[in-house]
């Protein structure tokens, strides 16, 4: 398979494992470390905010307080010393305010050029790309490209911030709907700190001509990133939403608490993928990204919401992407792929809450665990009383290399209607030896066996990225596993 | 005995039980007790109780049991019979190569197998209710099989519960010990009336080639708690086989521990819950395999109905070098009114790469294609329901391999469809 | 007729494997010159599937005595894939299953390793898709079977048939077939014979291991050999094959 070749061209090219780890020399401005009700004034000066949103961000902050880190994960980590992060970090002269991609800082360009991310629309029409670029660097958006061409059909795409002067009705009315603000640990800290992320609003009956994606990009040293996405799919429409995300090769753990929310109004459709390759750390455990992500979506009558995720990257992960089936005939999906190596350590899966009558939800979940790593599975299926008729499927399945890594699998279902139909099936297995020496005897080298077997073994979750992205997740597959067999 | 009222513990009311003043067993007690105290009853905040009501023991005060009079209503083919859980009478003779005991009497016997395994098994970590066992530990019975001993016919034992003037709550301690080779197939029958705690622990030890058959019938009174704890210890090549029929209690509570402590280890885990009414139960399991090349197979199936409520918590763990390890589990559940629910956490954690593990778990209820096949065939609906129902039924009862007590489970599965 | 050892392809030399402590194979001697087609025979039991997997370079298999000698190297040395790259080829008795992968792409993978060892280009979409579908053509191998997941959910003859368009695309130098005919109807049967046999050619070299005399009346063997109780008990020519459908393997596994 011509993926797995340049699979392991991109890894012998690549001058370390991570091929995102460098460091883009940019003057910031940061908010000093720590983090205090000043903290976060400074941070709503900074962005111009409404009261409102400073309130609502300090009502956040005086609960998280009051809150405890939660310990259920099966993840361990040095306790994360809060106020050592600085919550603040933009690139000097976007601190400005570009008024065009012609005054963004070349530097900048070039390290999303670095990443394969066109921020210049000209060269994305060139190209057989056909996506809509939010970048956000740090702590704020740099760039959101095709904003005038989708304002045509009324699609509001831009930076957070710029729906926040922009749209503040419909910012106001959905912000911490899905989410609130006082949600768990994290998402409160989240909504207390929140710089900056991506905001989407597709007007009824519309679809979505291209595919909106937000590149996220953790550069300076010493930050915490905090975006908050919100996308909101109005009555009958429909969105592919991709996210992607990369950061420095650095010693030291940084910290990622985002929050995304998804709105899908009646028989609205939204379909949200993630390729998550955050710095995951060296082989001895140094540095990586504790990601802790809150992400939920609501759907209303007849609506889907879809989620899609390739995880590969960060030292830890924390991630239950959701749906809330709240209306009648609405449907879930969670289509997973988890790979940890070296000394990662995941814990994702789902959470499908059926309210409405006739509701669905699928979860298809792959965890691939080698080195000395650990992935959990976790999810919990709840289907409420009144959930006449609502069906699930999750299947999750674990696959081990090497003996020094641990694949957990933790399911909660609680049925609480008789005419529900909840189905779950999990394995746990090793890479069938047979298979790679059947492999081998038709010439194909070990590690080229290894990972062509693990992508046939995701493919079922591989296949439901769109196409640019399926392709770079297939890539991701070989090179998270480098080193991993002999 | 003592007959005071007392909360599910009190300071000080150990000095009157079998044993007392042995060192050993005395400090065993205080263990107990102090690992009580500070755990308390378990509330839903603790992972293992997440999903059980426990609020029914909460307030009154409780008895310890007196001596019980009336045993018109027992039967009284069992080899033993435990009333409020202390040690009635045993029932002679037994097959060459077994030993049936109280343990109260064998404590005071000074047994060494008693005091070399008593403890050892069930261990005090975190489990409330083996702690409050350990803390009132006073009778209950001792059974043991000599090396290469095969016993066919089941040994059957009757744990009867009796209402006292207030609450009860006993605590009854069983140790089952089969040496190398040996072979027994035993059924336990739980009965009672009135209102109490039943906190049955088991400690059973198997050696090498050994293989036990355990079956439990749990019929207690539906004011009745039920928490029946045990743990087994399984040795090279040797088979442990659990089946719970569960229809009795208002809470019923079913957990097992088991270690595939050697190579070659292996356990069946199967039962039924059959629910009504406001009931919990509970079915909670640990498999650890602990060493290569051993299985496991667990099969649950519940059927619930008015506002019965089902649990099943199952968890496998393989350890780093339990290579070869085999395992499946699964849990089915029928649900026959709108207003009963299942929890269900089947847990698998895995630290080997060695293995091929799996679970499933499904919820639904009658197939209503069935259904209208067989009505559309000219059977009526609630008797297309009944046998229907007992099909799924005998899903669970045919994993039983004793074809005398799979009838006799059978019978008594069947017969819940029919009661009040 | 023995050919001269200049022209010996595979030579084993009193080999001697273990599986896990037991001994299997108790001092195989085996010659087979480039070009011929050699047959092994024997019960079930006696061997033949540990020849041909320690000959491929499979795992679990214990050497503790004895050489191969392939195109005069030491092919116990080499890698699995090494050995494929160098133009063996092993047809599985049981071909493995590879779920989610599909067939046409690690046909392709397949295809592209051993030329890329050989020092030939790689070969793109197109110029494999063309080579494929001939010989998918020429075997009468439904299209469709090729965008299937590798062998899974494949029938018996499926999965035979999938290795022999394996074989066909990869060109061996030396295909070892293990028991390839059994399961397969008359018609399949015939299919395979053809396959091979279109590849017959002075450099091109066969050892066709079966259980059966069925498939050697389709593909005609230079010589036969008889394995039973790890040993090769006795070695002639196609006339051998005959002897052993009359009269079984009784007696040569009593004198093994
Ligand atoms: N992996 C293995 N572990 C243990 N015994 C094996 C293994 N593989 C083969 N054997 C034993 O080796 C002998 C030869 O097997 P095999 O080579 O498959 O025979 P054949 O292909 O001639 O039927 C048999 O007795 C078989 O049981
Ligand atoms: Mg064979």
């Amino acid at each position: 398979m011509a993926i797995v070749q340049e699979t392991i061209d991109t890894v012998r090219e690549a001058t370390g494992a991570y091929k995102h780890g460098f460091v883009t020399d940019i003057e910031t401005e940061r908010a000093p470390e720590g983090l205090s009700e000043d903290t976060i004034r400074f941070i709503s000066a900074k962005k111009e905010e409404p009261d409102w949103l400073l309130q609502w961000r300090l009502k956040a902050y005086r609960h998280w307080l009051t809150m405890k880190e939660p310990v259920w994960a099966k993840v361990g980590y040095a306790p994360i010393d809060y106020q050592a992060s600085s919550y603040y970090a933009a690139p000097k002269s976007a601190a400005d305010g570009p008024t065009s991609l012609d005054e963004i800082d070349p530097e900048l360009l070039e390290t999303y050029a670095k990443l394969g991310i066109p921020l210049k629309e000209q060269e994305v029409l060139s190209g057989v790309r056909n996506v809509a670029v939010d970048a956000v660097f740090d702590s704020v958006s740099v760039a959101t490209t095709f904003r005038e061409r989708l304002e045509k059909d009324g699609i509001l795409f831009c930076s957070i911030s710029d729906a926040v002067r922009e749209h503040p009705e419909l910012v106001r009315k959905y912000l911490g709907s899905v989410v609130p603000a006082t949600d768990n640990f994290f998402a409160t800290l989240n909504s207390a700190v929140f710089t900056d992320g991506s905001f989407c609003y597709i007007p009824p009956g519309t679809r979505c001509p291209m595919e909106l994606s937000t590149y996220f990009r953790i550069n300076a040293s010493q930050t915490g990133q905090f975006e908050r996405t919100l996308v909101i799919a109005d009555k009958g429409s429909y969105v592919s939403y991709l996210e992607g995300c990369t950061a420095p090769q650095r010693d030291e753990n940084q910290l990622h608490a985002a929050v995304v929310e998804l709105v899908a109004l009646d028989d609205a459709e939204i379909k949200y993928s993630t390729v998550q390759n955050w710095y995951p750390g060296d082989e001895e455990g140094r540095g990586g990204i504790y990601n802790f992500v809150t992400k939920r979506g609501l759907c209303e009558k007849r609506a889907r919401i879809s989620w899609t995720q390739v995880e590969t990257g960060s030292a830890i992960t924390w991630k239950y992407p959701s749906c809330v089936l709240k209306g009648d005939d609405s449907v879930g999906e969670f289509y997973s792929v988890a790979i940890t190596n070296n000394r990662q350590q995941a814990d994702t899966g789902t959470k499908m809450l059926h309210v409405g009558k006739n509701t669905r939800s699928r979860v298809i979940a792959k965890g691939v665990s080698a080195g000395h790593s650990q992935s959990t599975y976790r999810g919990r299926i709840r289907i409420n009383p009144m959930a006449h008729g609502s069906r699930n499927y999750t299947q999750c399945d674990s696959l081990l290399i090497g003996d020094e890594c641990a694949a957990h699998t933790v399911p909660y279902i609680e049925a609480r209607n008789q005419s529900a139909q909840v189905e779950h099936e999990a394995t746990t297995s090793k890479v069938s030896e047979d298979q790679i020496f059947y492999c081998r005897q038709r010439g194909i080298p070990e590690e080229e066996a290894l990972t062509l077997i693990i992508n046939g073994f995701c493919r079922e979750v591989l296949q439901e990225l769109p196409m640019e992205f399926a392709v770079e997740a297939q890539k991701l597959v070989g090179i998270s596993l480098e080193g991993s067999v002999g | 005995m003592a007959g005071e009222p007392t909360g599910l513990l009190h300071a000080g009311g150990t000095a009157s039980l079998p044993g007392a003043g042995n060192t050993w067993i005395d400090s065993l007690r205080e263990a107990g007790a102090r690992r009580f105290t500070g755990l308390g009853l378990p509330t839903r905040k603790v992972e293992d109780w997440k999903y059980t009501d426990l609020r029914a023991l909460s307030g009154s005060a409780w008895d310890l049991p007196v001596e019980p009079a009336d045993l018109a209503n027992i039967e009284d083919d069992a080899s033993a019979v435990l009333i409020n859980g202390c040690w009635m009478r045993g029932h002679r003779p037994l097959p060459d190569g077994v030993e049936l005991v109280s343990l109260a009497r064998a404590i005071e016997d000074g047994d060494d197998v008693v005091r070399h395994h008593l403890g050892s098994v069930a261990s005090l970590a975190r489990k409330h209710f083996v702690a409050l066992n350990t803390a009132w530990l006073a009778d209950g019975l001792v059974l043991k099989v000599a090396d290469g001993v095969t016993i066919d016919g089941p040994l059957r034992i009757t744990l009867a519960g009796a209402p006292g003037a207030q609450r009860l709550a006993w605590h009854p301690r069983n140790l089952i010990v089969l040496g190398r080779e040996a072979s027994l197939t035993l059924v336990m029958h739980h009965v009672g009336t009135g209102d109490y705690l039943a906190n049955l622990v088991e400690e059973v030890v198997l050696e090498r080639g050994a293989r036990l058959r355990h079956y439990r019938v749990q019929d207690d009174s539906p004011d009745a708690v039920n928490v029946s704890t045990t743990e087994v210890k399984v040795a090279g090549d040797a088979t442990y086989e659990n089946f719970v029929l569960a229809t009795g209690a208002g809470v019923g509570r079913n957990q097992i521990a088991v270690e595939l402590a050697e190579p070659g280890a292996s356990v069946r885990l199967d039962g039924a819950c059959l629910g009504r009414h406001r009931q919990q139960l509970d079915t909670t399991t640990v498999i650890d395999h602990a060493a290569p090349r051993c299985t496991s197979r667990e099969a649950y199936r519940y059927i619930l109905d008015d506002s019965a409520k089902g649990i099943f918590q199952g968890r496998v763990t393989v350890r780093k070098h339990a290579g070869g390890t085999d395992s499946h589990q699964s849990s089915k559940t029928l649900l026959l009114s709108g207003k009963a629910g299942i929890d269900a956490k089947p847990e698998l954690e895995i630290y080997a790469d060695d293995v091929s593990c799996g679970h499933g778990a499904t919820v639904g209820e009658i197939d209503q294609d069935a259904l209208f096949y067989m009505r559309s065939r000219g059977i009526p609906l609630e008797e297309a329901r009944d046998l229907l129902i007992a099909a799924f039924i005998e899903g669970a009862v045919e994993t039983i391999t004793s074809p005398e007590v799979q009838a006799l489970i059978r019978d008594h599965a069947l017969a819940w469809r029919t009661r009040a | 007729m023995e050919k001269n050892a200049a022209m010996t392809l595979l030579s084993v030399e009193n080999l001697r494997v273990a599986v896990e402590g037991e001994e299997i194979l108790k001092g195989i001697n085996l010659s087979i010159g480039t070009g011929e087609v050699h047959a092994i025979m024997g019960p079930n039991g006696s061997g033949k599937s540990t020849l041909s997997h320690v000959l491929a370079g499979r795992d679990g298999y214990q050497v503790t005595e004895g050489r191969v000698l392939y195109k005069g190297e030491d092919l116990l040395a080499m890698e699995p894939e090494e050995r494929a790259q160098a133009g063996l080829f092993l047809a599985f008795q049981y071909p493995v299953e590879i779920p989610g992968v599909p067939t046409v792409s690690f046909l392709k993978h397949a295809m592209n390793s051993v030329r890329k060892a050989k020092g030939l280009n790689t070969l793109d979409a197109f110029e494999f898709k063309k080579i494929m579908d001939a010989r998918l053509a020429d075997l009468q191998i439904d299209n469709s079977m090729v965008r299937r997941p590798l062998n899974a959910g494949f029938s018996g003859g499926e999965k035979k048939r999938m290795e022999i368009l394996q074989m066909a695309l990869l060109e061996p130098e030396l295909t070892i077939l293990d028991e390839t005919d059994s399961g397969l109807d008359i018609d399949a049967l015939k299919v395979v014979a053809d396959g091979v046999n279109a590849m017959r050619s002075p450099d091109r070299t066969t050892l066709v291991i079966t259980h059966y005399q069925r498939l050697l009346n389709h593909i005609v063997p230079d010589r036969v050999h008889v394995l039973a109780g790890g040993r090769i008990v006795r070695s002639g020519d196609p006339s051998l094959a005959l002897e052993l459908e009359e009269s079984g393997y009784g007696d040569m596994v009593t004198a093994a």
